[in-house]
């Protein structure tokens, strides 16, 4: 077993970016996630990488859109107001498939909100983010350990479709400590034969752009694009199942509200109610699949969630009207306790969920 | 015997500018430096968002389409993936002026080793004549219909002047294409903001002032009369800041 380190989340991330391969970092300081930045900046220099500190969130990701231009990885990291900065920036990596890592470690919202953890970016990130049709590869984290493993996926998914792979964390996963490994395979970037390196003279000239003036060439983009991302819900869907076997009661939650779950869900093992969990590791692609199979079996749904009910939007279109599906959550950087999901599941076990 | 060739690093796409607007000389001009330098195979330019926006069809060096405002960003991000690039952005004065204006100062402040050639034609073209950041007081324009009043909308931005403020830039130069001797210096500077990348020199800038006959409701001949009528005057040519020339 290879040897653990005691690591912050947002440390294990850069970490794991410089493992993988990344050699550039554009960013711009924003709590809860500048420990991304400072490590770049300390590591970056003394192994021939390029650590700069943006003028904006705006510039980090146009800066970001020019060396995946060139075939290179290339991350930027963030948080809310700073991701929703980056809106731009990402519909452009969209329109032009370039890969790119965006990491966007949450805090409450909307406006300036506070500091504290949170998940009310559900939408910003699974939906789009920004204008035009378009997704990006959406990995939650729920451990450390996670926050470091979906990194380094994460660059091989983006370079793999040629899209933008967001690590939605929150400021939980960004902050805490946990001991990690990071000896893990790391994947070589792929040939890049669209990237402008320069013709050297010996080729016609790359082009990157999202510019179609054509509507049938931009609808056939479009198409093109959604193609892509068909073949990806059907192959890189990733998920969590705890005591999901014999469960009449499924608790639907990722990254910390998963953590807090889980002990919510031991408590109520103990008092015999049958409960489990399915923890969504893909945000998007979401595992429709999984709690629609669920849906046959279980008897009620409940979203744990740190926002107002995002998620559990996708869940009720999974479940698709054969149970009901409940919220429980916190909002503006609360979390919620174990007791509080407890009571949830001990409500609808009384409602009959068991 | 040939006397007069198209040069190498310009494509043989049909530029879509209007009749007498002087993108197409400055395409030419960047064109020939590219050739003369013999960077072609090395160079990758950034297109902007504005009446240029297709630049990337009219070189043909690897080119990217860069959101409004963003080149010197994206350029950045080039230009630290391989130094060993040669990277230009080409935009116009909303783009760099306004929507850009963060992005060109801090490239500048940074001394990014980076060519940046900048089209001040006093309006925004593409989107049919508004008022840019750089049109003139009491210029009339589509969101200006009454002329500039400055007390409404401020003054102008001198852009060369305002960046020569700054420590970071090397070389800063403003020309114009009106006429033929212009035109020749406007060369000489465009190919001394190429040569100082090339020799790790840093950041390097030539403000173009240029026309914009539909936009401006004038004749090609009148526009040209007005650059030294109008824009010259308020926007004089020269060199800015040349950090070598000083040494």
């Amino acid at each position: 077993m290879s040897e653990k380190v005691l690591m912050k989340g947002n440390e294990a991330i850069a970490e794991a970016a410089i493992l993988a391969g990344y050699r550039h970092y554009f960013g711009y300081p924003i709590t809860p996630q500048t420990e991304i930045a400072a490590y770049m900046a300390k590591r970056m220099p003394k192994i021939g990488g390029t650590f700069l500190q943006a003028e904006s969130e705006v510039a980090a990701i146009n800066m970001v859109y020019g060396v995946s231009a060139t075939g290179k990885r290339v991350m930027t990291s963030s948080s809310s107001p700073g991701i929703s900065l980056k809106g731009e920036g990402l519909s452009y990596l969209a329109g032009a498939d370039l890969p790119a890592l965006v990491v966007n470690v949450q805090r409450g919202g909307p406006g300036l909100g506070g500091i504290q953890p949170s998940q009310s970016d559900y939408f910003q990130a699974t939906k789009g983010g920004a204008h035009g049709d378009f997704h990006m590869l959406v990995l939650a984290p729920a451990s450390v350990q996670e926050m470091a493993e979906l990194t380094v996926k994460g660059f091989a998914l983006a370079d793999k479709y040629r899209m933008t792979s967001m690590i939605l964390a929150d400021g939980t996963m960004g902050q805490m400590m946990e001991p990690v490994s990071l000896d893990f395979e790391t994947e070589q970037a792929p040939e890049k034969p669209w990237a402008v390196t320069g013709t050297k003279l010996q080729r016609k000239h790359n082009i990157v752009n999202s510019l179609f003036l054509k509507p049938e060439e931009l609808e056939r983009t479009n198409f093109e694009r959604y193609e892509r991302y068909k073949y990806i819900e059907e192959n890189e869907v990733m998920y969590e199942e705890y005591m999901m076997e014999d469960a009449e009661i499924c608790i639907a939650a990722f990254g910390i509200a998963a953590r807090v779950s889980k002990n919510a869900i031991n408590e109520a093992r103990a008092k015999g109610i049958k409960v489990g969990m399915i923890r969504p590791i893909t945000l998007w692609p979401f595992p429709t699949k999984q709690f629609a199979k669920a849906a046959e079996t279980v008897k009620q749904f409940i979203s744990v969630e740190l926002s107002m009910g995002q998620m559990i939007e996708d869940v009720r279109l999974a479940v698709n009207g054969k149970a009901p599906v409940t919220l429980c959550n916190r909002a503006g950087g609360m979390i919620p306790s174990p007791e509080q999901v407890l009571a949830a599941i001990e409500d609808a076990a009384k409602k009959g969920g068991n | 015997m040939i006397v007069f060739d198209k040069p190498h690093a310009l494509s043989d796409a049909p530029l879509h500018y209007c009749p007498g607007c002087t993108h197409g000389i400055v395409h030419r001009l960047v064109a020939e430096v590219m050739d003369e330098l013999g960077i072609e195979g090395r160079a990758i330019g950034i297109a902007p968002v504005g009446c240029s926006v297709m630049a990337y069809d009219y070189f043909n060096c690897d080119m990217i389409e860069a959101a409004h405002g963003r080149a010197p960003a994206v350029a950045t991000g080039v230009k630290r993936s391989d130094p060993n690039n040669i990277v230009f952005t080409y935009q116009g004065d909303g783009d760099l002026a306004s929507i850009g204006m963060a992005e060109t100062v801090h490239s500048a402040a940074r001394n990014e080793n980076i060519t940046v050639i900048f089209i001040n034609n006093a309006i925004y073209g593409m989107t049919g004549g508004q008022m840019a950041p750089t049109s003139l007081p009491g210029q009339v324009t589509q969101t200006s219909p009454y002329g500039r009043d400055v007390s409404l909308c401020g003054y102008p931005i001198k852009v060369c002047e305002m960046l020569s403020q700054l420590d970071g830039p090397e070389y800063l130069e403003r020309v114009a294409v009106n006429n033929v001797k212009n035109v020749k210096n406007a060369k000489k500077a465009i190919k001394k903001a190429f040569e100082n990348q090339v020799n790790g020199k840093g950041f390097s800038l030539v403000e173009v002032i240029s026309s914009c006959p539909t936009n401006w409701g004038m004749t090609p001949a009148k526009a040209l009369a007005w650059i030294d009528e109008k824009m010259i005057p308020y926007y004089p040519l020269g060199v800015y800041k040349d950090r070598s020339a000083n040494q």
